[in-house]
């Protein structure tokens, strides 16, 4: 989230698209509730069912799922075409004016430099203008047919109301009157707010769905305002925790990335990240890069990270490709992976297409997992029946299944969607042997060292230095961890401005990011985090609630960066410092400095003219509309249709999917077609379950019971389906059987001249835990992930459907 | 306890009232007892209260946790009841039908209480101890490491990765948990890490 | 709101009015906002949970009603309806949360003839006594909204308690704790009568047009309300009474012979399951026996009675 939750409260106009707060995230969507309640605001759903979110909407329009981009480029192409945006926010805070090199191209769906044999493209056209100062050029009239501006005026034009309907199923007066609302907040004194989730990640053009409205934001004046933002709601409870410190293939801790063999040392992997402003006096302030790369080195490896081994470069892997799960999974099938390591999670029922998993987990020759419940991934061998029709005798993987704590019995922090770091303590030792995570982890790592010590072997160094400075070095606290997040001085800082004063003793805690050095003099594990835990104490575990009623909560937990709680908040004010809304002031220029209810998002010396752009992150100071190279699959959105889907591409008639996106060869095979599938389906989750936690719940399976699917009336009709009654729905991938609701709620959609029929799959169910043994989406859903971040095509692919007469045998 | 003891005490006493001394005062013959009879005690009296926040969502709502047992040395701390932490400035004491039922959660019967191992072909998970599970897992991963590590790729570059195994990351363990995670992975070189951030 | 020490207003099938105590009563309520209700049923989970119930895990029949009625163990339940509005041409969802009412003049207190099995405080709350309770199920049959159920297991009447060992010591129910909207408030009557009208003000200004208070007369009023966006229609809400009344059998059956008559009858319970009653000055009439005996029948709807918690 770009706000926090209980900002939500300031917003006029509360947009869920691409998730269902009301039940995914109940306690946050009481903000919505609150906003319509005191501030009148309204609420827009738009989703392809008529879900609990939208129960309670002033307004709800249908939408074929995997076509967003094509309705919020309609939305684009509305305001454009109507002057429905804030000017003044455009012009100065974006890249509108910025000119693109004439290069740069689109036609027939896909942008210049494509290589339909690498599905990829060459990048190089998609970038700026750049004169001889080394800056971007820029026209400030918007008028250059090369400008952003007007690039971004041209790609969207063809989203027109009627091709928004044509290709969405969202009749056209519904989806006017969406844009209507949401033009009506161009205005510098109403915000919108963008609530989403999964509904948007889980496509194979997950980022740009995001990026799509994102721009409509940008174009509205409605980011870095209260009551405004791109608000990602975040699924579980410290995914924002653990993408922070960097547990990806390609991650360090804090958005740092690992290099890739195209960097062979050093100097190459700094070279690429540089930073340099690409307008004057830009803050650009990645600029630190290097602080904060060499800061988490020197947290790493201690003593052994030097300046003389380039701070130990080489202990870290270098990527010749980025190992995400689909390709971990793929490499399993194909036999080149020999152990895996599942720590709370349980990729058999969350990742798509079951058959493909399992194949995998079968080829291993080992398997630990880890988790306070009794996995269906732990117990992917054991046959029960068609729930999960699997032959043990020839699995010859061995398993261990590790029994952890739970929240209630461990103390630490977690990251919620507002990038609040948030302390808890325990409330009973785990049941029976289970054990901490923490001692587990410190256990495995301490044994291999312990066989590296006694035998060498491969490249111990990285494994051998590693700090592990813990009082028990079986045991390590939550408080020796969090205060290793932070960091710590190395030697003496000394007063950049007074050299014989010490700022930071050696050895103290850093109060903030702004102290790391790049001389190896500090530490820390997670710059972003620096400040969650200084010589003041545990910030994390901040208790005081008291913010005026504002929502941002100043003082009670912790936040990243620097306990800053509306990101970007330096735009909440014109050029000149001075607030758009009165009414929502967050920060201003008070004459002399910043000033304000939050952190300011920008230099406290900076003057507003010098007009420093509020996006300090961004070398030119503004954000983007136009992404230049940064994302693969093209710099603007555009429709692409899922892998699976009932129409051609109304637009690009040739091009299926994503055409950017990775596919492996047999998952390409595997792809069914709208004459075998001709109905549309989605999987999803429900209030009263979490993901595959809660069916170990009893209260939780009482709520809701049993595996079900949700079809149409008119569907039910056509294929002889009772309300309460069993039918079976298959992919090309797989088959499921489950109960029927039949729904006034979901309604087939015209789609390209044709009804189209929507089938709902919630994902809850698996063979483990108190409620009633079921099937799950993912025997279904295709093995295809978004372009950028190789998140799974869950949310919309073919299946068939027919009427049987009784469910699975266990 | 790190609860807040405002709270704590108040619910004592308040608990505690209703079992005598506030029906007590009230004096009305043969309708006190029949009143008596009727209220159930306050179930939260003399519990323990702790400040935990809910696994669930990135919402992370504010829980309070009441434990039976006072955590002395022949009565430990049980958890007994969950309830929304009404000072949460963003849930402000409420929870959905999840956070509601964590108690289940907590004292469900498929949680894990040992370690188990499942040999290559067999049709069961055997009950193993804790060092048997750990020492095999480390042997494993070294014998992996030692025969797959990449040091050096095609081309001469110094890459000093290993590929064979991976590491799937949770999604609700603490920052603390997840820091000693990475390192323990990223130390030995392991390049299939991921978490559920991706699904 | 002040901590509401409860005292006794009436009980059951008794001729004591206690006398009433400590100071000014302050009669309380739950509101139930059902425009901002989303369903999610957390209502459910916190009442499982505070109560210590644990209903049997159920089956799907299509529906989001789960469990599929309210039962022994399920004191409320959200009640789901597909509604297409005639007037607007949109289909709308409508969710309400089902439980007892407590209503002012309750109709189970009423037909109860086991005396102190119900009691009424002076805050308006309407508790069953389970030590006193006879699983008779007439106060099945005097309840004009269907709520109370009877026990396979112990033979006893089970409803909503309005969490009155939470309000004795000043907190609200479990249910409108966890609310995550706020579709669920607790306070004084009065109060939420406030809160009602600020939201039938928003609701009309939003294009409802009949929104109102559900608060029936016919029962004395009740102390758990309604906001209902369509207040001219409550039976669109899964059979909201239009006016709930106390069955006319319940209502002449009252008085001190009923009283007399149900030591015997209690006693007689106490041996199977009311077979033929009884002796006394004043009889239970076989009509009102047979109509009892069925409806006992339908509220035994759970098997088991829980899951140890």
């Amino acid at each position: 989230m770009t706000n926090s939750w209980a900002d939500i409260g300031w917003t006029d106009l509360a947009i869920i698209m691409g998730g269902n707060a009301a039940e995914a995230h109940p306690c946050g969507f009481k903000w919505v509730v609150e906003a319509k309640a005191n501030r009148g605001a309204k609420l827009i759903v738009v989703d392809p069912r008529y879900t609990r979110s939208a129960s309670v909407a002033d307004f709800y329009c249908p939408i074929r799922p995997g076509t967003d981009i094509a309705f919020l480029g309609g939305v684009i192409n509305y305001l454009l075409s109507n002057d429905k945006i804030q000017h003044d926010y455009v012009k100065n805070y974006t890249n509108a004016a910025y000119l693109v090199n004439p290069a740069y191209g689109f036609s027939d769906g896909l942008f210049t430099g494509y290589d339909e044999a690498k599905r990829d493209y060459d990048k190089s056209s998609w970038d700026y203008q750049v004169g001889e100062d080394g800056f971007a050029k820029l026209d400030d009239t918007l008028q250059d047919p090369n400008c952003v501006f007007q690039l971004m005026k041209k790609h969207f034009a063809i989203y027109t109301p009627e091709m928004v309907e044509r290709i969405c199923g969202s009749p056209k007066d519904k989806f006017l009157k969406v844009a209507e609302m949401i033009a009506s907040c161009s205005t510098p004194t109403k915000t919108m707010t963008s609530m989403y989730a999964l509904g948007w990640t889980q496509h194979s053009k997950g980022s740009q769905n995001i990026r799509a409205m994102a721009m409509v934001q940008l174009l509205l004046g409605n980011i870095g305002v209260r009551g405004g933002g791109m608000n990602a709601l975040r699924g579980h409870s410290n995914i924002q925790g653990l993408t922070d410190l960097g547990l990806m293939s390609n991650l360090i801790p804090g958005y740092l990335t690992l290099p890739t063999e195209k960097e062979p040392d050093f100097n190459a992997y700094m070279s690429s990240r540089g930073f340099k402003p690409l307008r004057p006096g830009q803050m650009s302030y990645w600029q630190n890069y290097k602080k904060f790369f060499v800061s988490f080195q020197k947290s790493m490896w201690g003593e052994a990270a030097t300046a003389e081994n380039n701070w130990a470069y080489d202990y870290l892997p270098k990527l010749d490709v980025t190992y995400d799960m689909l390709r971990v999974f793929d490499l399993m099938v194909q036999g080149k992976m020999t152990g895996y390591f599942c720590q709370g999670f349980n990729p058999l029922m969350t990742l798509s297409n079951r058959g493909k998993l399992t194949e995998g987990l079968s080829k291993l020759k080992w398997l630990v997992t880890m988790d306070p419940l009794d996995t269906e991934t732990s117990r992917f061998w054991e046959n029960h029946g068609e729930f999960n029709d699997v032959k043990t005798g020839d699995i010859q993987t061995e398993v261990f299944q590790l029994p952890t704590s739970c929240f209630a019995e461990d103390e630490g922090s977690l990251v919620n969607s507002g990038r609040w770091l948030q302390w808890h303590y325990p409330g009973q030792e785990p049941p029976g042997e289970a054990k901490l995570d923490t001692w587990i982890m410190a256990q495995i790592g301490q044994k291999l060292k312990a066989l590296y010590q006694k035998e060498g072997g491969a490249f111990p160094d990285p494994i051998l230095n590693l700090t592990w400075n813990y009082a028990d070095p079986n045991n390590p606290t939550p408080q020796e961890l969090a205060k290793e997040m932070n960091g710590s001085a190395l030697a003496d800082q000394m007063d950049p401005k007074d050299a014989t004063k010490v700022v930071v003793e050696k050895g103290k805690q850093l109060s903030g990011f702004a102290q790391l050095k790049d001389d190896g003099s500090t530490q820390a594990f997670c710059w972003i985090y620096t400040g969650c835990w200084t010589e003041a104490g545990n910030q994390m575990a901040r208790r005081d609630k008291e913010d005026g009623g504002t929502g941002l909560a100043p003082k009670w937990a912790w936040s990243w960066p620097a306990n800053r709680r509306i990101l970007y908040n330096r735009a909440s004010s014109d050029v000149a410092g001075k607030p758009w809304d009165d009414s929502r002031k967050l920060v201003y220029w008070a004459g002399d400095k910043w000033a304000g209810i939050d952190v300011p998002d920008y230099g406290a010396a900076f003057k507003p003219e010098q007009t420093v752009g509020p996006f300090i992150m961004n070398p030119e100071g503004v954000a983007r509309l136009f992404t230049r190279k940064m994302m693969r699959d093209g710099p603007f959105p555009t429709h692409y249709e899922p892998f699976e889907a009932p129409v051609a591409n109304a637009v690009a008639p040739k091009i299926r999917g994503n055409p950017a996106a990775r596919i492996f060869k047999g998952d390409f095979a595997a792809l069914g077609s709208s004459d075998k599938y001709p109905y549309v389906a989605t999987s999803y989750r429900l209030t009263e379950h979490f993901h595959q936690w809660t069916k170990h719940v009893w209260v939780n399976a009482v709520l809701q019971p049993e595996f079900f699917v949700e079809i149409s009336e008119e569907l039910a009709k056509e294929k002889g389906i009772t309300k309460g009654g069993w039918v079976r729905v298959w992919s090309n991938r797989g088959s499921v059987k489950a109960k029927a609701v039949v729904t006034k709620r979901i309604k087939p959609l015209m789609v390209d001249g044709k009804p189209t029929h929507i089938v709902g799959i919630p994902q809850h169910w698996g063979f483990m835990g108190a409620a009633k043994k079921g099937m799950n989406p993912n025997s279904l859903t295709p093995f295809v992930g978004d372009a950028n971040i190789e998140t799974p095509e869950y949310k919309a692919f073919l299946v068939n459907i027919e009427a049987i007469a009784s469910g699975p045998v266990a | 306890m790190i609860g807040e003891l405002s709270r704590r005490q108040f619910l004592r006493t308040a608990g505690a009232g209703v079992a005598g001394t506030t029906l007590g005062a009230m004096g009305f013959g043969g309708a006190e007892q029949a009143l008596a009879q009727s209220v159930r005690p306050f179930k939260l009296a003399k519990t323990t209260e702790t400040r935990n926040t809910c696994p669930y969502c990135s919402v992370a709502c504010g829980i309070l946790m009441y434990g039976v047992g006072d955590g002395s040395a022949n009565n430990k701390q049980a958890i007994m009841h969950i309830e929304g932490d009404p000072d949460h400035p963003v849930n402000r004491g409420t929870l959905c039908p999840k956070g509601a039922a964590l108690l289940d959660f907590v004292h469900s019967d498929t949680r894990l209480k040992y370690p188990m191992h499942r040999k290559p072909g067999s049709d069961k998970f055997e009950r193993v101890t804790w060092e048997f599970a750990l020492e095999r897992i480390a042997r494993l991963m070294k014998d992996d490491r030692d025969k797959n590590f990449v040091a050096k790729s095609k081309d001469g570059v110094t890459v000093n990765r290993w590929t064979t195994v991976g590491f799937l990351a949770a999604s609700a363990t603490t920052n603390e948990t997840a820091t000693l995670t990475y390192k323990v992975v990223r130390s030995a070189g392991i390049v299939a890490f991921d978490n559920q951030a991706r699904v | 709101m002040a901590n509401q020490s409860l005292n006794l207003l009436r009980r059951s099938a008794s001729t004591d009015t206690p006398p009433v105590t400590g100071g000014q009563t302050i009669e309380v309520a739950k509101l139930i906002d059902v425009s901002k209700c989303i369903g999610c049923k957390a209502c459910q989970s916190a009442c499982l949970e505070w109560n210590n119930l644990r209903e049997e895990v159920g089956v799907n029949v299509g529906v989001y009603d789960n469990p599929h009625d309210l039962t022994p163990n399920s004191w409320t339940l959200m009640r789901f309806a597909e509604w297409d509005n005639p007037d607007t041409g949109n289909f709308e969802w409508l969710i309400r949360k089902d439980g007892c009412m407590h209503c002012q003049d309750p109709g189970c207190l009423k037909a109860c003839p086991a005396p102190g099995a119900i009691v009424q405080y002076t805050n308006g709350i309407v508790d069953f006594v389970h030590e006193n309770c006879i699983g008779c199920a007439y106060c099945v049959k005097g309840c004009p909204f269907n709520i109370p159920r009877i026990s396979k297991v112990d033979h006893k009447a089970y409803k909503c308690s309005l969490c009155s060992d939470r309000v004795a010591v000043g907190q609200g129910p479990a249910c409108a704790k966890a609310c995550p909207t706020a579709a669920i408030m607790f306070g004084t009557k009065e109060d939420m009568k406030k809160q009602a009208e600020k939201r039938i003000v928003d609701l009309k200004s939003r294009g409802y047009a009949n929104a109102g208070l559900y608060d029936p007369a016919g029962v004395g009023g009740t102390h758990v309300m309604y906001v209902l966006h369509h207040n001219d229609k409550p039976e669109i809400y899964a059979g909201l009474p239009h006016e709930p009344k106390i069955s006319p059998l319940v209502a002449a059956w009252k008085g001190t012979g009923k009283v007399l008559a149900l030591g015997a009858l209690a006693f007689a319970a106490l041996g199977a399951f009311f077979h033929h009653t009884v002796v006394g000055p004043n009889k239970v009439s076989e009509h009102d026996e047979e109509n009892a005996a069925e409806l006992a029948e339908e509220g035994k709807s759970s098997k088991t009675e829980a899951r140890p918690v």
